[in-house]
């Protein structure tokens, strides 16, 4: 306890040393950047969003990040040094989404904009705003791709859930049920996952997001029913590893393979054929866009609002494919590239 | 153990005990004879043969598997995917076998792993370096990181859960450093280099699909057997899980040779790493976060003893082995994932039990 006082103090003590010349100056708008971690790339890439948007507008930013995921303290003391900093806005990716709610109310009421980025906090209005992929959508837009190369056939379609973990947190059960309406599948609760009832679906495994657990997920949907030709993927590793299983079943050029993310491996198996169609989420943009908003803020007072039927603002989600459905819009490989993360 | 000087006075003595209790004593063996049960019989028959226990469960759980799942479960593919699907825990749980029967327990082991699988990807697909030297370096890095765990073990004195508590993190940290936390593509290394991938190749037999990599858990495992039961380096091994200062008394170099054990086990976890990009196929930094923990499930479910120095290094083979037969098993039959992972907590409580069970036969 005494060393963390110690350290809280002495962090308070620099960031005022800091504060008090930017503030001499004609008031220079600052804005702090908190991530999970500063090693995914889709936080590298949020560093980079918010830094380039930053140094355009003329403000001052800066960064914090916890040493792993989960890495909740080193994100509340963040958010102290922030607050003793005198910044004009926070963003924000918590470790914790609860428990961190309570140093983002002290940090509200001395008068900071909190955007929480890319995940939501519990209560979701604990933020001022949240800017995140709307992730029913992403898997919306995968489901309606993998239907429509189906055409008539999707009526007999057997269909592999490749989904997260057995505690189904939110991204999760978002991007589940998004493709599942998208296919066109009657989804019961939609808070649920597995409880759908359509013969079509073989079954769901769990991934944990990674390619070991993509390539047994696989397997064993497999050994359910040979004959699956859909396979739905929570992100693009998930989807190498079943794609490597699909390749010793030698089963790989008859089934659909659909993926969320848009990182740039998972845009290359696109391009290779490997995916047949992922839904790209926009890191930068997510922070570039909190950085404005933070601005505009501190020029207006006024709060961003979320986006119409949503109770976050939508940052963004595009289908990149090379075989285009009609009626789907979508972007090509060569435009996701451009566009990806990692 | 005795000196002569007081091997006289203590055998009179016993012999005097012995006399006086001579009568009752046999009385008492007829009394067990005449009661004993059946389940009796099963316990001692399980304390002369402790490995029989996860033997008798593998093969119980196969059959009723085998009869709810049916073909479905109990065909030549199905038990060969099974093989390929718990090779690289196994080849874990084998590196943690030899830690455990020291008394010891590695929370590292998959950490050590996962960063010799993305040292050899950067060097060989990356870097360009030729494969056999990537590898090298990736066996070279394992046992350095092992043989870092035995030195802090035995040199500072760290008891071993918090000293590979230590090495996990920082194993990980530097995964994720070395690696971005992104993973080598499969069709890289494919290109750049495919021997990486050999352990994923299968080869069929009788309608089975055995993987290299499945083969090479089998043969560390005989390895481990005939270091462990026929060389003075495995004896010594199980002395110091039993009781170190007594092994020390007995003129074992016990640092010495719990340094090897951790090096060894390192050297393991690296072979497991050429494995694992062949059976995931890509190399990927954040597989098997939880690889520790299932190691030590199939260690503790094949019947070796945490507390050190018994238990049979075939044991965790089985163990690993019944862990996959379950997963697949409930699949099949349709049981959620969450009830699987409530399944494999009963199994590792059940498993313990019964050990402990066995033991009070010679207590």
């Amino acid at each position: 306890m005494k060393r963390q006082a110690l350290i809280a103090s002495t962090a308070l003590a620099a960031a005022l040393a800091f504060a008090a010349p930017s503030h001499a100056q004609d008031e220079q708008v600052s804005a702090c950047l908190i991530t999970k971690t500063d090693i995914n790339p889709f936080f590298v890439k949020m560093k980079e969003g918010a830094t380039a948007k930053a140094e355009e507008l003329g403000m001052e930013l800066a960064t914090y990040a916890g040493r792993v995921d989960g890495d909740h303290q080193t994100q509340v003391q963040a958010v102290e040094t922030c607050i003793a900093s005198g910044a004009d806005g926070i963003l924000i990716t918590a470790s914790d989404t609860k428990a961190i709610v309570d140093v983002v109310q002290t940090a509200r009421d001395n008068g900071i904009l909190v955007i929480a980025l890319d995940t939501p906090l519990e209560p979701i209005d604990a933020a001022d705003a949240t800017f995140a992929t709307d992730n029913f959508k992403a898997g919306e837009l995968i489901g309606q791709w993998a239907a429509a190369q189906l055409g008539d056939e999707a009526a007999n379609a057997k269909i592999a859930m490749l989904d997260l973990s057995p505690s189904q947190p939110s991204v999760d059960v978002l991007r589940n049920q998004g493709f599942l309406q998208g296919f066109g599948i009657d989804l019961n609760d939609e808070n649920l996952i597995g409880d759908e009832e359509d013969e079509r679906i073989v079954g769901n495994d769990v991934t944990s997001g990674n390619e070991e657990g993509g390539r047994r997920a696989m397997e064993n949907l497999l050994q359910v029913d040979p004959e699956i030709n859909v396979v739905y993927t929570i992100n693009e590793p998930a989807a190498a590893g079943a794609y490597e299983t699909l390749r010793s079943f030698g089963r790989q050029d008859e089934v659909i393979v659909v993926s969320v993310d848009g990182g740039c491996p998972g845009v290359q198996n696109v391009q290779e054929g490997i995916i047949g169609a992922t839904s790209q989420q926009y890191p930068l943009e997510m922070a570039a866009l909190g950085i404005e908003a933070i601005a505009n803020f501190a020029r207006t007072g006024e709060t961003p609002e979320p986006s119409p039927g949503l109770d976050f603002y939508d940052t963004g989600v595009q289908l990149v494919t090379d075989t285009p459905v009609e009626g789907l819009e979508s972007i090509s490989v060569e435009e996701g590239l451009e566009l990806c993360w990692g | 153990m005795t000196s002569s000087v007081d091997t006289a006075p203590a055998a009179r003595g016993a012999q005097a005990y012995e006399e006086s209790l001579e009568q009752s004593d046999r009385s008492l063996a007829e009394f067990e004879a005449r009661h004993q049960s059946a389940l009796d019989r099963i316990q001692h028959f399980l304390h002369g043969y402790p490995t029989m226990v996860p033997v008798i469960v593998l093969l119980v759980s196969v059959l009723a598997f085998g009869i709810v799942a049916g073909d479905r479960f109990f065909s030549a593919f199905n038990l060969s995917l099974i093989m390929q699907q718990v090779s690289i825990i196994g080849i874990l749980a084998a590196a943690q076998s030899l830690v455990i029967l020291t008394a010891g327990i590695d929370l590292s082991v998959a950490a050590i792993m996962v960063l010799m699988s993305v040292i050899m990807g950067n060097l060989a697909v990356s870097m360009g370096v030729p494969t056999p030297i990537a590898l090298l370096v990736g066996f070279a890095g394992g046992t350095a990181a092992g043989a870092l765990n035995g030195l802090l073990v035995t040199r500072l004195k760290l008891p071993p859960f918090i000293t590979t508590l230590g090495t996990w993190n920082i194993f990980f940290a530097l995964n994720l450093w070395l690696s971005g936390a992104q993973s080598i593509r499969s069709q890289d290394i494919d290109e750049q280099a495919p021997i990486l991938k050999i352990f994923g190749e299968n080869f069929g037999m009788f309608g089975a699909q055995f993987s290299y990599g499945s083969v090479l858990m089998v043969l560390i495992f005989a390895a481990l057997w005939y270091l462990l039961n026929r060389t003075a380096w495995g004896r010594h091994v199980y002395a110091v899980g039993d009781d170190k200062e007594a092994a020390e008394l007995a003129g074992i170099r016990t640092n010495r040779t719990l340094v090897s054990v951790y090096a060894l086990a390192g050297l393991v976890c690296a072979l497991g790493a050429w494995a694992s990009i062949g059976r995931v196929g890509s190399v990927s930094p954040q597989s098997f976060y939880e690889g520790n923990l299932q190691s030590i499930t199939a260690v503790v479910i094949g019947g070796i003893s945490l507390f050190g120095g018994r238990g049979s290094i075939m044991g965790p083979l089985i163990g690993a082995l019944i862990v996959g037969v379950f997963q697949s098993g409930l699949r099949l039959v349709g049981v959620d994932v969450l009830w699987q992972v409530f399944a494999i907590g009963w199994l590792i409580i059940i498993a313990v039990a019964i050990d402990q069970w066995i033991r009070k036969v010679s207590a």
